[in-house]
C-alpha cells in the first residue's frame, strides 16, 4: 500500500512554499475601505467603473467602519477612505505623521430618518427640543413615557432605538441633537445591524428609532418616518428636495471619499475617482441616497484635478453646513 | 433446595429484566437527543432553503456581487473560500501530520514534549479572533503578506492545525501494535515502519480529521475579517493555470479576496429585504459545502478501510 496522497500534498506545499518569493500584486488595483454607511455608493460606483474598464482594473471595496478605514488609510494601506463623518483631529495627527496628504470629496448626503411604528398615530412630526428630550445623557432612567416628552402623547412606554456607538450615524444624530457628539443616553436598544432598527420598530407600535434613509426607504410600508421641525418652524419629511434646499435639517449630513494624493498619480486611482464625481450621481439616487448639487459635483471636481488636499472641518464636526461653502474652504491639515 | 433456587432464580430475572429497561430508557433518550439535534439542522438548512430558493439557479454561482440583488451571485466568494482552502489544506496536512507522527512516533517522553502536547491541545480551544489577531501582525504585517489569500490560508491553517494534529495521533495510535512488531521482526527500520505500515493504515483516520478541520475553518468569519478580507470584490484571483510556461503560477496567493460568510455578513445587514434572500441561499450553499465535504470524510474513511486487510 502506498501513500500517494501525502506525497501529492508535500509537493504541493513545496512547490507553493518556493513561489513565496514571487508574491507581490501586479494588477492594477483601487482600494477602498471604510464606512458601511458610504459602501452601496462606492460598491455600486466600483461595479460600474469594472465593467467599463472590462476588467483591466479591479476595485475592492471593504467595510471595516469610518474610523477603521482612517486607520488604514493613514498607514498608507489603501488608496480611498469612505467616511460617514468628517476625519477627526486625532486621524489628521496619523495621517500627518505618516506623512499622508488627502482631498476630501463629498460625495453625497445622507438624510438621518426618524421612524416610528404605522400604529403610533399620534405623532406626525417631532422638533428637536423633543428629540433631545428623549435622547440626551440626562434622559436615561427617568424619560420613559411618550407625555413626558410632549404631554400631547399618550401615556405609554417610549421604546428606544438607535446605532451604536462605533457607528458614524450615532456621532452625526448626537452632535446635531444633544450638541455633543457621542453624547447620548444609554438606555436604548442599540444595534449596529440597522435591520435590527428596522425590525424593532415594526413590532413595537410604542417605539422609535433613527438610521439612514436608506434603511427607511426599502422598509417604508412597514413604518412611518417623523417630519423634523427645523429652525425656521417648518415641519419637512425627509426627502431629496428636503436635504439638498436646506430644510431637512440638523438631521441631513454629507458623505465623503477621501483620497491619498499620493494614489492620485496612478491612473486607475484619477480614473475611478473621476468616474465617481461624474457618474456617481444617477448612481446615488439608486442606492436611495441623496446626491449632491450640480454645482457641488462641479466644485469638488474641480477641487480633485487641482490637488486640493487637507480637510475644511478641522478635525471638528459640524452641524447643518453647506457643501459647496465647504469644498471653497482652505483645506487644514 | 428446588424451591430456593427457584427464588433467586426468579429475583435475578426480575432484577436483570430492569436492568434492562434502563437500558432501553437510555437509548431511547440517546435517539430523542440526537434527533432534537439531527432536527434543528435540518429545519434550519430548510428554512434557508426556502427563504433563499428564488435565488438558486446557474446565475448565483456565476455573477458577481453587485447593488442589484437579482443580478448579485457569490461568484468571488466561493472561488475565494476554494483558494482559501486550498492554501490551508497544502499547509495544514504536511505540518500537522508531521507534527504527530513526531509525537507519536518519534518524540521520547519527557518534560518537553509533554508541554508540547498539552500546548496543542489548549490551542485547539482558543477562539479564533485571537488567531486572527496573531496573523493580523504577524503574517500580514511581519512577512509582509499583505491582506491576501495566502495570509488568509495561513491564519485557517493555524487555526485547524491543533485538530489535525489530534486527530492524526488517534488515527496513528490505533494502528495495532503487533503490525509494527511484525514489521521489525522483519528488519524494517523504524521511518520504514511508519512509512510503509502505520501512514497507510491511519489514511482514512488522517484524511476524516483533515476534513473536519477544513469544515470548521471554511464557516470562520472572524479571524478572516480581522486579516482584512473585503466586502465587495467583483473580479476573480488570477487564474493559477496558464497557457505560456511554466503553465502555473502563484501571483492569486497575493490577490485579494472574500469569503462566502463575509458575502453573506455583508448582505444580511443591506436594507433592501431583497438581499436577505440573497443571504439566505448563500447560507444554504455554504452549510451545502460543509456537508458535502463530511461526507467525502466518510466516503474516504469508508474506502480505505475496506483496503485495509491484516
Amino acid at each position: 500500500m502506498k501513500f500517494r496522497p501525502f506525497n501529492t500534498m508535500l509537493t504541493l506545499a513545496a512547490l507553493a512554499l518556493s513561489a513565496a518569493p514571487h508574491i507581490a500584486a501586479a494588477q492594477s488595483t483601487v482600494k477602498v475601505d471604510g464606512s458601511s454607511t458610504v459602501f452601496p455608493i462606492t460598491e455600486a460606483v466600483a461595479e460600474e467603473f469594472q465593467i467599463q474598464k472590462r476588467g483591466k482594473v479591479r476595485v475592492t471595496v471593504g467595510i471595516a467602519g469610518t474610523g477603521g478605514g482612517f486607520k488604514r488609510f493613514c498607514r498608507g494601506e489603501i488608496d480611498i477612505s469612505d467616511a460617514s463623518r468628517p476625519i477627526l483631529a486625532a486621524e489628521m495627527q496619523a495621517c500627518a505623521a505618516a506623512g499622508i496628504k488627502y482631498i476630501e470629496l463629498p460625495v453625497a448626503y445622507d438624510a438621518l430618518t426618524v421612524v416610528v411604528n404605522p400604529k403610533a398615530t399620534w405623532v406626525d412630526q417631532i422638533t428637536v427640543a423633543e428629540l433631545k428630550k428623549m435622547w440626551e445623557p440626562a434622559a436615561q432612567g427617568k424619560i420613559t413615557r411618550w407625555n413626558q416628552v410632549n404631554p400631547k402623547w399618550p401615556n405609554a412606554p417610549l421604546k428606544l432605538f438607535g446605532p451604536g456607538a462605533d457607528s458614524g450615524t450615532f456621532d452625526y444624530f448626537t452632535e446635531a441633537i444633544n450638541g455633543k457628539s457621542k453624547s447620548s443616553r444609554g438606555d436604548f436598544t442599540a444595534s449596529e445591524d440597522d435591520n435590527v432598527l428596522v425590525q424593532g420598530v415594526e413590532a413595537d407600535a410604542n417605539a422609535l428609532a433613527y438610521f439612514g434613509y436608506a434603511y427607511y426607504a426599502p422598509n417604508a410600508a412597514r413604518m412611518k418616518a417623523l417630519k423634523v421641525v427645523n429652525a425656521k418652524g417648518q415641519a419637512v419629511l425627509p426627502s431629496a428636495a428636503g436635504v439638498l434646499d436646506g430644510s431637512y435639517e440638523p438631521l441631513s449630513r454629507p458623505l465623503f471619499i477621501y483620497v491619498n494624493a499620493a494614489s492620485v498619480a496612478k491612473p486607475e486611482v484619477r480614473e475611478f475617482v473621476e468616474f465617481y464625481l461624474t457618474k456617481g450621481p444617477a448612481l446615488v439616487t439608486e442606492v436611495k441616497y441623496v446626491p449632491l448639487s450640480a454645482e457641488a459635483y462641479k466644485i469638488a471636481s474641480a477641487n480633485f484635478k487641482a490637488g486640493k488636499t487637507g480637510t475644511g472641518f478641522g478635525g471638528v464636526p459640524e452641524v447643518g453646513l453647506k457643501v459647496e461653502e465647504l469644498l471653497k474652504r482652505e483645506g487644514k491639515h | 433446595m428446588a424451591a430456593a433456587t427457584g427464588v433467586v432464580s426468579e429475583q435475578l430475572r426480575r432484577d436483570v429484566q430492569r436492568r434492562k429497561l434502563f437500558d432501553q430508557l437510555f437509548v431511547l433518550l440517546g435517539m430523542t437527543v440526537m434527533f432534537a439535534a439531527l432536527a434543528t439542522l435540518a429545519i434550519l438548512f430548510l428554512d434557508l432553503v426556502r427563504d433563499g430558493a428564488a435565488r438558486f439557479g446557474w446565475d448565483f454561482f456565476t455573477s458577481f456581487p453587485s447593488r442589484n440583488a437579482q443580478r448579485a451571485g457569490i461568484l468571488s466568494a466561493w472561488v475565494g473560500t476554494s483558494l482559501v482552502m486550498l492554501v490551508t489544506v497544502a499547509v495544514a496536512m504536511p505540518i500537522g501530520v508531521a507534527a504527530a507522527i513526531y509525537l507519536e512516533e518519534y518524540a521520547p517522553k519527557n518534560w518537553f514534549t509533554a508541554v508540547i502536547e498539552i500546548n496543542v491541545t489548549n490551542l485547539a480551544g482558543v477562539p479564533s479572533i485571537i488567531y486572527g489577531l496573531l496573523a493580523l501582525g504577524l503574517f500580514v504585517y511581519q512577512f509582509n503578506l499583505g491582506h491576501s489569500i495566502a495570509a488568509a490560508g495561513l491564519t485557517l491553517s493555524l487555526l485547524i492545525l491543533p485538530i489535525v494534529i489530534v486527530a492524526t495521533r488517534e488515527a496513528l495510535r490505533a494502528v495495532p501494535r503487533s503490525i509494527r512488531e511484525a514489521a521489525y521482526a522483519l528488519g524494517a527500520t523504524h521511518w520504514e515502519v511508519t512509512a510503509h505500515h502505520v501512514l497507510p493504515y491511519s489514511t482514512g483516520g488522517i484524511l476524516t480529521g483533515m476534513i473536519i478541520g477544513l469544515s470548521r475553518a471554511i464557516g470562520e468569519t472572524a479571524p478572516i475579517i480581522t486579516i482584512g478580507a473585503l466586502a465587495f470584490i467583483a473580479f476573480l484571483p488570477t487564474p493559477p493555470l496558464s497557457a505560456e510556461f511554466p503553465y502555473v503560477n502563484f501571483t492569486w496567493l497575493s490577490d485579494p479576496f472574500t469569503v462566502m460568510p463575509i458575502q453573506m455578513f455583508n448582505w444580511v445587514s443591506r436594507p433592501d429585504p431583497e438581499f436577505q434572500v440573497n443571504a439566505a441561499a448563500a447560507g444554504a450553499i455554504l452549510l451545502g459545502m460543509t456537508l458535502l465535504m463530511n461526507g467525502i470524510a466518510i466516503y474516504v474513511r469508508y474506502r480505505y478501510r475496506k483496503k485495509i486487510n491484516w
